[in-house]
């Protein structure tokens, strides 16, 4: 019979780390897809996967149980990739001047036709992706968690232990960065 | 161009690319390998790191009081009855009864009682 999530935290603290491994197995596929929102290449990604599984591990003590497991995992998630992108912010790309040629295809047929332009495109994927890449750590995670992830504000302030109204003011920070980011774009693309 | 319209778009671009949540090959045996590899946190070893790392501060503020005790300037009977601060021989004799103070009160107790 498989054990829950509590019975087999109760055995890691008891001292007996091999019932991690089915832990670890049953939340990977998530952790990945979070960390993977964050980070680009794939060695980053592993590196924030395996920090949040050390994190998960040395901490395990500190999780009551009052609520699933998951819950608490996601936080420790959201809160590595928080410190990954703060840690990786100088490396952020700071220009547009070099669009692929998908990207330019894309904003072009946009610009043609903005009611017909797909945002299942590739040219679309990429250069939002662009763009979340240029923002400031805490913009890029509030863009994410609110308008990529639909997160409610409740909730977001859950997962990165910021006070509700924090939130409210990062997310309205984070739009006006968007806004820039894409003005900025639109000037050296077309003007 | 429209620039809400835009972002609208892109950000509906990105709704629809959910990240893979795809899992390279045994890496849960490689997570539990690296768990294996971290040593456990030794409480003998984290006190005796604490201790001599407090022990710094301390030997500072020891060598900093006997310098400045050192650095009183000695009551001479041109600034004898002006100067405020003690002399090195009386600091120390203070300071030596401030310190035994808690010991030499039982003593002195029963006397006072008398």
């Amino acid at each position: 019979m498989e054990r829950t999530d509590t019975e087999l935290i109760n055995a890691v603290l008891g001292g007996d780390a091999a019932s991690f491994e089915p832990l670890v197995q049953k939340y990977l596929p998530r952790v990945f897809a979070t960390a993977r929102r964050y980070a680009r290449r794939e060695s980053e990604v592993e590196d924030i996967v395996q920090e949040v599984w050390m994190k998960s591990f040395q901490k395990l003590s500190t999780f009551r149980g009052d609520a699933p497991f998951e819950h608490w995992l996601m936080r420790l998630t959201v809160r590595t990739c928080y410190d990954f992108l703060r840690g990786h912010q100088r490396n952020r790309e700071t220009t547009f001047t070099e669009l692929t040629e998908p990207e330019t295809d894309w904003l072009d047929r946009f610009v043609a036709a903005p009611d017909n332009t797909s945002e299942d495109a590739d040219g679309a994927r990429q250069l939002v992706q662009r763009l979340l890449e240029q923002l400031s750590p805490s913009a890029r995670l509030v863009i994410t968690l609110l308008e990529i992830e639909d997160r409610p504000v409740k909730e977001i302030a859950r997962l990165t232990g910021w006070s509700v109204p924090l939130v409210k003011v990062r997310a309205f920070r984070a739009r006006a960065e968007m806004r820039k980011l894409l003005a900025k774009t639109a000037r050296e693309k077309y003007l | 161009m429209n620039l809400e319209q835009l972002n609208q778009k892109l950000l509906a671009a990105a709704r629809c690319h959910a990240p893979d949540d795809r899992v390279p090959f045994a890496f849960e045996k490689r997570i539990m390998a690296r768990l294996a590899s971290v040593p456990v946190p030794d409480g003998v070893a984290l006190w005796a790191r604490a201790l001599w790392r407090a022990a710094i501060p301390c030997v500072a503020v020891v060598v900093l009081l006997g310098a400045g005790s050192l650095m009183v300037a000695p009551e001479t009977p041109a600034n004898a009855g002006i100067s405020s601060s003690p002399a090195p021989a009386e600091l120390s004799q203070e300071f030596e009864n401030t310190m035994l103070a808690a010991v030499d009160q039982p003593a002195a107790l029963p006397e006072d009682a008398r």
